[in-house]
């Protein structure tokens, strides 16, 4: 097409001014824009993180992340870790974990535990975040709404080592013959079914915590879900919570251990998952610690952060399906793939991330025996990585079930990250070492959970975190009744040994009792250890008394500070 | 012009039934169940919780129940979040999701009418080739990479300068705004720069404006008042579906920016099986969007009088 | 038509054809048709005409690439993990790994403090050191840099509860290279102290003669003796996060995005057409009602349903979750090309040629398949090509939320994906799928753009 170039020329020329007057005012309407959308956003929720730093040295506060949102706050209600960690902040139980995962007087001053009857005596200065006192009745009223059928808690079975509450949460009693009675404001009388020797335990746990009677009846449903709709019992009290985008704590005035808490406040501006994002937002200096995946570990080194490392506590490992139609039910079959496997390598070069431990039991390391660890009481029996003689196990399987060939085994995991990566690890190992074919399927968290309870699949990468410290929260997982026994594995020997670990006070005998079971589980091959979770962490240096804790608030800002730099 | 507006939010009004069914189905046709969670919960237990959700009726009933409800405008409770309405999630965190698409909007149109005819005027030239090599990276880079890689640049500009230029990632305030919108509008704003530069092109050879040329009217009136008035006018066409596209599209940039949208929300929603969320945001942003293309098509009527209602 | 009775005084004699005269005007140029023509004019377009070749050597990547490059892209390396392209892979023989018992090796019995108890290799390093006065517990560290006086240790990889002398195996993640490590006191509260003992580590890659065998790295009959050196397997872009091939992988990837990305639009677009032209040639009120419904699509928030549906149709054991999406994009986009055939086939009923051709007797199959879609055909092809670069950034970003297709399958989006998490330290996993991606979407816009000037004069751009 013919232009003359030169009109074309001075008709852009004369264009331009106007054209970057344009630009000029687009500029300007999009940033007044902006403020105005932001002043709108600010009248419907009641602001956001706002431009706070990490660390607040003036006002000692600390900014931090969560990695969701908690579902809600009602301790009653409450299954997940970000609840547990924001609950661990604003509420106190009577008793609760100090830094070494062991049990201290909480709201409770001194406590009785006398075979089937317990004793809770409350501090006179135990007071709610409005100043009225935290009575005993709070924590029956708390206790057996949990257990009340109507409230479907999902963990309403932490309670069942108490008299009928196992009766009242199916409904065949009513909840008010629970066997747990307010003497007085201040005294909590327990009535268990048996003696219970880690009780204290049990009641560090977050479903045991108070709920004000009156409070929680005003609230109604609404009880939980938002800042304003709680009363709070521990450190910190929540004073704001725009959803899905912060929560904010401040210290509580009427928290009974003024001396505990040194910080100010604790915002939590950022409820994201992405780990890139944490990583810039930590770069940013927006937060004060973040986790660290293993492909950062290299940037952190350069960057010359100072790296921690803890172990959540829970254990993931390989499940079979024990139901009679499939051929996992063989046990040469398991423990060909017992042998054909060999979790160093998985956590060494795959997960690579330190703080990971290769699993060699259900019961991970950390466990408490009688004196010394239980892993060092009761070694785990571990098997050899030996391929050559897993075929020989995979060969006897095959005679054993009659068949020509095995048919593709189905792997069920989820979405995560590790669990994607370690799916694939463990299909290219099996099929390489044994010539199974094995075909994954991926499922979000709460879609592998129902295809296990359907018993739709013929192994599974599973994983269990503990609820209280005893070995007995790893123990009765493999126990004929129990619900999480996902895979239907079924002993006898196992259902007996576990009775006595619940019922016994002997510390001997009980852990003499979870020594067994580690055997049985691994001559049966009940599962295939994969690894014990870790974590690397990179924290700010000015802020000191950082807690990591497998019970409680999984990281616990309770008794951090700011160390200011002389 | 009543008649048409009328007859046309009565399709909207269908339409939203529609989606409402469509969701509805599919959501009970979905394996796996909300209430599964990381203990397993007892039979009784979970009767109570389906009794709570209705779960336990026949479909038929659960369905009439659901229409009902949502003829009231409620959605229903979380099964998530267990004391929270989805009308709450809605009302807390949609007006975020619209603040950042109408601003990705704007600043797409914007920009793409402010590049477009720059590109038109130095046709071949240096600014055209500039801008043009950024149009194709806008149209052909998948915008997590975008995002992700905006958010790096930014983070390392502010370790540079020692200071924090924005924020990187949050919501709250406007500096929380600006990278995320640039980065949603990034792909639109490619587009419509592309479309404006065409049209510019195209009435720049139209008789019209050679007939002002001879007239004698100065370059700068010309250029505003004709040329750029009538090239807009099919980037304003587009821009309906662009909002919609942008308002319900904005995950990836509610993700890595974590921003409280209800986009995020659906996303974990889905992952979560969370019935009721899914089903009220669905239903919510096929009004919206329904709502949306109404209002575009009477405003392009109004704009452009060519365009005959009917 | 069933033959009939003819009218008196007419025979069947005079219903033939007349013979057909081929030359009965003279046309001097020789006569293009509308392919020709539009071809013609593809041809004189650089731009098009070049990205028509690039997506020619797309699909031969995807189709004749895996033929030439014969690595499974599930294969896992676990030698070379995250390597990059190009990278070093020479390896030394070495023993079986064999378990340690703390034992210093020959020529390391000397020493003191913190020391090598043998050769460091990729294998493991082994650490022995001795008692730590005063230490309550003792953390051992590792860096890539020497300690300076930031103390910045690097990586805590073991925790030793007293200040006792010991020993580790080291097998973390080792890579060819310098290792620092550090020991360090800690204080009564597990604060670290001050005191630190320092050792610097080079690690050799090393392989066994078994892995060497196992991995046919070097033919059958070759003899190896331990400390020869042997080559890796090659990896020309190096491997992902799991040790498998990026070439192949970015192969089997290609097969997946440009499946999903042709197939979809070309069954909705095929689907589309279908719907439209059969809307547009029927009219009245059955037009009327089916794009009604047409609409009724349209208005479905589009990611909405595309994550929903993937829900709903939901991927089960061992599926590569491609047929799912395939189906949801199918479902939900189909509108779009009915509404603009339908459109077309409304304008083409009027026109005169119709008129006469239906005069003449056409019967309606044919005015269908010989003007309708031919006349289409253009608009047809170039919504097609659009549709591409839509089909593989929406298969991009539901890989990117985790809804995309199932491991261990690898598409473009989910490779991209998984390299957002590599890619400060090992850009190359998230570079190269973006850049397929990149490349792909700009072909097919580009031949969109050149086949809408040369087909369609109509909707010809002014470039």
């Amino acid at each position: 097409m013919p232009h003359s170039h030169s009109s074309d020329d001075s008709f852009a020329r004369s264009a331009a001014r106007p054209l970057a007057l344009f630009g000029g005012a687009a500029v300007l309407a999009l940033v007044l824009l902006m403020f105005l959308l932001d002043f709108l956003a600010g009248l419907a929720s009641a602001g956001g993180a706002g431009t706070a730093t990490g660390v607040d040295v003036e006002r000692q506060e600390i900014t931090v992340y969560l990695r969701e949102e908690p579902p809600q706050l009602n301790s009653m209600l409450a299954t997940d870790a970000v609840s547990g960690m924001v609950l661990g902040h604003v509420m106190e139980g009577l008793l609760r974990y100090d830094e070494n995962s062991q049990i201290v007087p909480g709201l409770a001053e001194r406590w009785e535990i006398n075979g089937t009857r317990a004793v809770f005596h409350l501090r006179e200065n135990a007071r709610w975040s409005n100043g009225e006192p935290i009575t005993a009745a709070d924590f029956e009223y708390a206790w057996k709404t949990a257990l009340d059928p109507a409230t479907a808690s999902q963990y309403a079975f932490i309670f069942y080592a108490i008299k009928n509450a196992e009766a009242a949460n199916t409904g065949s009693l009513p909840v008010s013959e629970v066997g747990v009675r307010a003497l007085d404001a201040r005294t909590l009388e327990v009535e268990l079914e048996q003696p219970v020797a880690y009780f204290d335990k049990l009641v560090a746990f977050v479903t045991y915590l108070p709920v004000s009677a009156a409070f929680h009846r005003q609230m109604g449903e609404r009880y939980g879900a938002d800042a304003d709709t709680m009363l709070y019992s521990g450190p910190f009290m929540l004073t704001s919570w725009v959803h899905g985008a912060s929560l904010r704590m401040e210290r509580n005035p009427h928290y009974w251990d003024q001396d505990r808490v040194r910080l100010n406040a604790i915002n939590a501006a950022y409820i994201t998952s992405d780990s890139n994002t944490l990583l810039n937002l930590y770069k940013d200096g927006r937060i004060v610690q973040v986790d660290l995946s293993a492909e950062m570990l290299e940037g952190a080194m350069q960057q010359r952060w100072h790296l921690d490392r803890f172990m959540d506590g829970s254990v993931f490992f390989i499940d079979f399906n024990h139901r009679p139609e499939r051929v996992t039910r063989n046990l040469n079959l398991r423990q060909a793939m017992q042998l054909a496997q060999n979790s160093n390598e998985l956590v060494d070069r795959v997960i690579k991330l330190p703080g990971y431990l290769p699993a060699k039991s259900l019961f991970p390391v950390w466990l408490q025996g009688v004196e010394r660890p239980l892993r060092e009481e009761y070694p785990a029996p571990e098997a050899p990585y030996d391929v050559a003689l897993a075929r020989e196990y995979l060969e006897r399987a095959r005679q054993e079930l009659g068949l020509t060939q095995f048919p593709p085994l189905v792997l069920l995991a989820d979405t995560s990250p590790v669990a994607t990566i370690s799916s694939q690890y463990y299909q290219e190992v099996f099929k390489r070492n044994l010539g199974l074919d094995i075909i994954i399927d991926a499922q979000t968290f709460q879609q592998r959970l129902a295809k296990m309870d359907a018993g739709d699949f013929d192994i599974v990468l599973s994983g269990w975190g503990p609820d209280y410290n005893d070995p007995l929260t790893f123990a009765d997982l493999y126990a004929s009744w129990n619900l999480n026994n996902r895979g239907r594995f079924a002993s006898e020997r196992v259902d007996a040994l576990v009775r006595q670990a619940q019922s016994s006070t002997d510390n001997a005998a009980r852990m003499a009792a979870f020594g067994e079971i580690q055997q049985i589980l691994f001559d049966e091959v009940a599962l295939i250890g994969n690894y014990e979770r870790g974590r690397v962490y990179a924290t700010d240096p000015r802020v000191k008394g950082i807690l990591r804790r497998v019970f409680g608030a999984e990281v616990d800002y309770t008794n951090a500070y700011i160390e200011v730099a002389p | 012009m009543w008649q048409y507006t009328l007859k046309r939010i009565l399709q909207g009004i269908i339409t939203v039934w529609f989606i409402a069914t469509a969701t509805f189905l599919a959501m009970h046709n979905v394996p796996g169940d909300p209430l599964s969670g990381g203990r397993a919960i007892s039979p009784e237990i979970r009767a109570n919780l389906e009794a709570r959700y209705g779960l336990d009726k026949p479909l038929g009933e659960q369905y009439l129940q659901y229409l009902g409800n949502l003829l009231r405008g409620d959605f229903g409770i979380s099964f998530t979040q267990q004391n929270r309405q989805v009308n709450d999630i809605i009302r807390e965190h949609f007006p975020v999701s619209a603040t950042l698409g109408i601003l990705a909007v704007l600043f797409a149109a914007l920009g793409g009418v402010l590049w477009g005819a720059l590109t038109a005027l130095y046709r071949n030239r240096l600014p055209d080739t500039v801008i043009m090599f950024l149009v194709i990276l806008g149209i052909s880079v998948p915008s997590f990479v975008f995002a992700a890689l905006g958010q790096l640049a930014l983070v390392n500009v502010n370790a540079l300068l020692g200071v924090s230029l924005l924020p990187v990632a949050g919501w709250g305030g406007v500096g929380h705004m600006i990278l995320p919108a640039q980065v949603l509008g990034m792909g639109t704003m490619a587009y419509l720069t592309r479309l404006m530069r065409s049209s510019m092109l195209e009435i720049m050879h139209s008789d019209y404006i050679r007939t002002a040329r001879a007239k004698g009217l100065p370059p700068a009136r010309i250029f505003t008042r004709h040329q750029l008035r009538n090239a807009i006018l099919p980037v304003i066409t587009v821009l309906g579906p662009a909002i919609a596209a942008i308002t319900t599209g904005g995950f990836v940039v509610e993700l890595v920016f974590a921003i409280p949208g209800l986009g995020r929300y659906f996303v974990q929603a889905v992952q979560q099986l969370d019935y009721t969320v899914i089903m009220g945001t669905t239903v919510f942003y096929g009004a919206f969007l329904v709502g949306m293309v109404i209002v575009v098509d009477l405003l392009y009527g109004w704009i452009d009088p060519r365009v005959r209602l009917q | 038509m069933s033959p009939t009775e003819l009218p008196q005084g007419l025979s069947a004699a005079d219903f033939l054809p007349l013979e057909r005269r081929d030359h009965a005007q003279g046309i001097s140029r020789p006569s293009r048709s509308y392919w020709q023509d539009a071809w013609a004019r593809l041809r004189r377009n650089r731009r098009a005409l070049a990205s028509l070749w690039i997506i020619v050597g797309l699909l031969a990547f995807a189709l004749v690439g895996p033929a030439l490059w014969r690595v499974d892209p599930a294969r896992q390396d676990i030698d070379q993990i995250s390597q990059g392209p190009l990278a070093d892979r020479s390896a030394t023989v070495v023993a079986p790994y064999a378990a340690w018992n703390g034992q210093a090796a020959a020529g390391y019995e000397n020493g003191s403090g913190l020391r090598l108890a043998q050769a460091g290799n990729s294998q493991a390093v082994r650490l022995i050191w001795d008692a730590v006065p005063e230490a309550s517990a003792l953390r051992l560290y590792r860096n890539i840099f020497p300690v300076e006086a930031d103390m910045a240790f690097g990586l805590p990889i073991a925790e030793f509860a007293s200040g006792a002398a010991g020993f580790y195996e080291d097998r973390l993640d080792l890579r060819p290279g310098t290792y620092h490590y550090s020991l360090v006191a800690l204080n009564a509260d597990r604060s670290l102290s001050t005191r630190y003992e320092v050792l610097e580590v080079e690690v050799a890659r090393v392989i066994t003669l078994d892995e060497v065998r196992a991995r046919a790295l070097v033919p059958e009959t070759t003899v190896l003796a331990e400390g020869d050196a042997v080559n890796l397997a090659l990896h020309p872009l190096g491997t992902d996060y799991l040790g498998r091939d990026m070439l192949a992988r970015l192969m089997a990837g290609a097969r997946v995005s440009l499946f999903i990305g042709i197939v979809a639009p070309v069954l909705y677009v095929l689907l589309g057409v279908l719907y439209g032209s059969t809307a547009g040639f029927l009219g009245g009120r059955v037009d009327q009602w089916m794009m009604r419904f047409a609409d009724f699509v349209v208005a479905l928030p589009f990611l909405l349903f595309m994550i929903l549906f993937q829900v709903v149709f939901g991927i089960g054991p061992g599926e590569s979750g491609i047929a799912p999406m395939l189906a949801a994009l199918v479902l939900l986009a189909w509108p779009a090309t009915a509404r603009l055939v339908r459109g077309q086939i409304l304008q083409i009923r009027h026109q005169a040629y119709i008129s006469a051709s239906r005069l003449l007797g056409a019967p309606d199959w044919y005015l269908v398949l010989r003007h309708m879609i031919p006349n289409t055909l253009g608009v047809i092809l170039v919504t097609l090509t659009f549709a591409v670069p839509s089909a593989i950034f929406t298969e991009a970003f539901l890989s990117f939320i985790g809804m995309g297709v199932a491991p261990p399958t690898a598409s473009w989006g989910s490779m991209s994906n998984e390299g957002l998490a590599t890619m400060l330290t090992h850009p190359h996993e998230l570079i190269f799928p973006a850049l397929f991606i990149s490349i792909t979407v700009l072909a097919f816009n580009l031949l969109g753009d050149g086949l809408r000037d040369a087909l369609d004069a109509r909707m010809r751009s002014l470039e």
